[in-house]
């Protein structure tokens, strides 16, 4: 046994109602530097929907993540080593800018330099990679809402997969939010597509990064993640990917996504498992079997071995009593209502998802049938095959068992809750049904509805004795290497490394206040007010005089 | 005056190569990218440059046999004057079609493809320029010098690979270069000049071909620790050794 420790998430999809906080904060925090303008470490999808990038599940044509060989051994579904070496000249399964969307500003300037007219001036799209005009077609989240959806829903990997059976007509629709973030693998596909060796996964936290001195532009992660999570940066020309706030987690702060989070339904925790055991399980034969096999490889944080082994590992006293108090850890091995996303990838994701049982309470609504009875909400479960094939071939490979369980659980959880809310007895055979008692049932809505902040992100700071390097501020780095005047010469961001920290995007500060699309043309010819003296006119104080001609 | 050129300027060139790959190492590790534009636009791409980088592998072999193997040897294995030419030609041939047939691609597609053109910086430009230079130069010598004979048939085995070596070993002979013909030493002299620039552009790349990949586990673990490379922690809070 090897035990290791493993920082995860847990949303619970129910509660989710597609509003981007979390994308739109994420942005601001991390990706809103030139070169990431189309890069959203968060994203929210519609489902049914292509996703983002545009059919990123189809891994026939992407060929992300592993593959189990007619040997029974795992291989990366994209080619092995020498074939990555040969393709590195040009990657053949990197996705256009088109397949995320080419990303855009409006040009507001014309509506305030405008002349008087008959006609109202209009901001045009400007594109932010080629500065030109352009026609907006695409973007991270054009299917919102089902928004179009007659059009392009049937596109959608994982409808087609049962869709012989689905027309998508917008009567029978049913639809639910995805919100993804890196899945922060335990066997991250990613990693393993680096021929530099620059993406790592941390021994403490189980966080997958991307080593901005050592990546070297190859491209390869980004076709070898299933999930589409690591980017391509076109201004570095490197490779970035989101990094579970690890700044924030260090200090024992949860992400910014799950911070901001208006549902409030993200759950933060650690996990321990066992790091033998994560190939073998990686190479389950079955798909359907890689559900459960994940989470044999979880380690029960209560047992003694398992402590002590923790401890010879190395792992901290008080990150064991984290584990332990882990809402992972009760949500997927407890009550074992969250499900992981797209196993079949064989990555070992650790961002699991409560499977959304509003789909099935919205039509026993529409039919005017008590929403909140047991026998209805039962028998829509079992009666609406086509959500529930549609969940299992997100969360368990296609399978519809678990699915029907959980969904089974969440609804018992409704019906025995109503009870006590109304002041009625609570009827000890609902719990019963599922397979729970009616303590767990209980705790398990506490835990679900009304968790508070430190229930729901359970993370122990990272320890003392390093204290100094997780300090946030970047005190030894001057902020000014970043966009220094080496630009020109070997791209944007070329400099002295520096750490990545909120502080140090400077950049974030350029761009609000270039007057130029992307990177300003005459940043270094400007004079900071706040220095001027007062006394003459150095040099570009006033911007370049157009000249007359 | 040869002297200068052929002793003088290859030893700066030579340095400035050195040093200055140090420096951007140290210095700008951030920078050091292929800086690929394949997001951008991937049709052109996808054709020019496998057949550059392809192209440039095998001119690179080439020249390392055609420059580091004295003639001697091969002629003690018994490899004769003519079969080595033969061979050497018309490999050299297709190399350096492959790859300047890649290039034009290339350089097509980066004047021609609006976003790539403006990913494009100064010292892109300067280093297209010598590159192609050189390679064109390369394409010269190899047709006009070996198969046309224009001006004389020449023996670069003889000349530019002696003089090459004894560069190479610190006793610089320029009057082996100064005999060699005019294409020869135009080639040599850009190909210097390409040197100087190279640790300032994005050719530093090369030097971060990813053989490690074949040996390595394919997941790396790394501590935290290990990370604070940019981070040296201040003075009077050195890290207690364990
Ligand atoms: S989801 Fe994250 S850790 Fe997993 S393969 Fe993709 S980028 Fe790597
Ligand atoms: S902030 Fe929360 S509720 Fe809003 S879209 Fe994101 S995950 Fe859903």
């Amino acid at each position: 046994m090897r035990v290791m420790a493993q920082m995860a998430m847990v949303m619970n999809l129910d509660k989710c109602i597609g509003c981007h906080t979390c994308s739109v904060t994420c942005k601001q925090a991390w990706t809103n530097r030139t070169g990431t303008e189309y890069i959203w470490f968060n994203n929210v999808e519609t489902r049914p929907g292509l996703g983002y990038p545009r059919t990123y599940e189809d891994q026939e044509k992407w060929k992300g993540g592993w593959e189990r060989n007619k040997r029974g051994r795992l291989v990366l579904k994209g080619g092995g080593r020498f074939k990555k070496l040969l393709t590195i000249f040009s990657n053949p399964k990197l996705p256009s800018i088109g397949e995320y969307y080419e990303p855009w500003t409006y040009d507001y300037s014309t509506l305030t330099d405008a002349p008087a007219q008959e006609h109202t001036p209009v901001a045009r799209p400007k594109s932010l990679i080629s500065g030109n005009d352009m026609k907006i077609e695409w973007s991270a989240n054009w299917d919102d809402d089902l928004g179009g959806s007659t059009a392009t829903a049937h596109r959608d990997p994982m409808l087609q997969k049962i869709s012989d059976k689905v027309k998508f007509e917008f009567e029978q629709t049913f639809m639910f939010y995805l919100p993804r973030i890196c899945e922060h693998c335990l066997n991250p596909s990613c990693a393993a597509s680096c021929p530099s060796g620059a993406i790592y996964k941390r021994a403490e936290d189980g966080i997958v990064l991307v080593d901005q001195d050592k990546c070297r532009g190859w491209r390869m992660c980004v076709s070898g993640c299933p999930y589409k999570k690591v980017y391509f940066n076109h201004k570095t020309g490197k490779a970035e990917k989101c990094t579970f706030c690890f700044p924030r987690i260090e200090v024992g702060l949860p992400t910014v996504c799950s911070e901001t989070c208006v549902g409030r339904l993200r759950y933060i925790g650690l996990m321990l498992y066992d790091a033998d055991k994560v190939l073998e399980a990686a190479s389950t034969e079955d798909d359907h079997g890689l559900y459960e096999a994940q989470r044999e490889v979880f380690l029960d944080p209560f047992d003694p071995d398992v402590m002590r082994e923790a401890e010879k590992a190395g792992i901290a006293r008080d990150w064991i009593e984290a584990a332990q108090r882990s809402p992972i850890y009760a949500l997927i091995n407890t009550y074992k209502v969250a499900l992981p996303l797209h196993p079949e990838y064989r990555t070992m994701p650790m961002v699991w998802y409560i499977p959304p049982l509003s789909p099935v309470v919205d039509v026993v609504q529409e039919t005017g049938e008590d929403a909140e009875d047991k026998g209805n909400l039962f028998a829509a479960i079992d009666a609406l095959r086509i959500p529930i094939e549609y969940l299992a071939e997100l969360f368990t490979a296609g399978d519809v068992g678990p699915v029907d369980a959980v969904l089974k659980k969440l609804a018992a959880m409704r019906c025995y809750m109503r009870d006590i809310n109304m002041g009625r007895d609570p009827d000890g055979t609902i719990p019963a049904a599922v397979g729970m008692s009616e303590e767990q049932m209980y705790d398990m809505y506490r835990l679900l509805a009304i968790a508070k902040y430190d229930e729901r992100y359970v993370i122990p700071p990272a320890h003392a004795e390093q204290a100094h390097s997780l300090e946030e501020l970047a005190t030894e780095c001057s902020v000014s290497a970043y966009g220094g005047g080496q630009q020109d010469l070997f791209g944007e961001g070329s400099g002295v490394p520096t750490p990545i920290a909120v502080e140090n995007f400077q950049m974030l500060q350029d761009r609000q206040t270039a007057d130029t699309l992307a990177s300003p043309a005459d940043k270094g010819a400007r004079v900071n007010l706040l220095n001027w003296d007062g006394k003459g006119s150095p040099a570009g104080l006033f911007p370049p005089r157009k000249k007359d001609s | 005056m040869n002297e200068f050129l052929f002793v003088v300027v290859p030893y700066i060139c030579l340095t400035t190569f050195v040093v200055g790959h140090l420096w951007r190492y140290h210095y700008d590790k951030f920078g050091w990218t292929t800086r690929s534009s394949q997001l951008y636009e991937n049709r052109l791409l996808r054709i020019g440059s496998p057949l550059f980088h392809f192209g440039m592998l095998g001119v690179v072999g080439g020249h390392i046999i055609g420059l580091l193997v004295p003639q001697s040897w091969t002629d003690a294995v018994r490899i004769s004057e003519h079969s080595y030419h033969v061979v050497a030609v018309t490999g050299g041939l297709l190399a350096g079609a492959a790859a300047l047939a890649g290039m034009v691609i290339l350089i097509y597609r980066r004047r021609t493809v609006g976003p790539v053109f403006s990913a494009t910086t100064r010292m892109d430009k300067v280093m297209y320029a010598f590159l192609a230079v050189v390679i064109v130069l390369g394409m010269w010598n190899t047709i006009a010098g070996s198969i046309m004979t224009i001006g004389g048939e020449y023996n670069y085995r003889e000349g530019v690979s002696v003089w090459y070596r004894s560069f190479l070993a610190f006793q610089p002979d320029a009057s082996l270069m100064a005999s060699a013909p005019l294409g020869f030493q135009l080639h040599a002299l850009a190909a210097f000049g390409l040197f100087a620039l190279w640790p300032f552009t994005r050719l530093v790349h090369v030097f971060s071909a990813p053989v490690g990949y074949l040996t390595r586990p394919y997941i790396v673990y790394r501590t935290r620790d290990e990370q604070l490379g940019s981070h040296q922690p201040r003075r009077g809070w050195d890290r207690i050794s364990q």
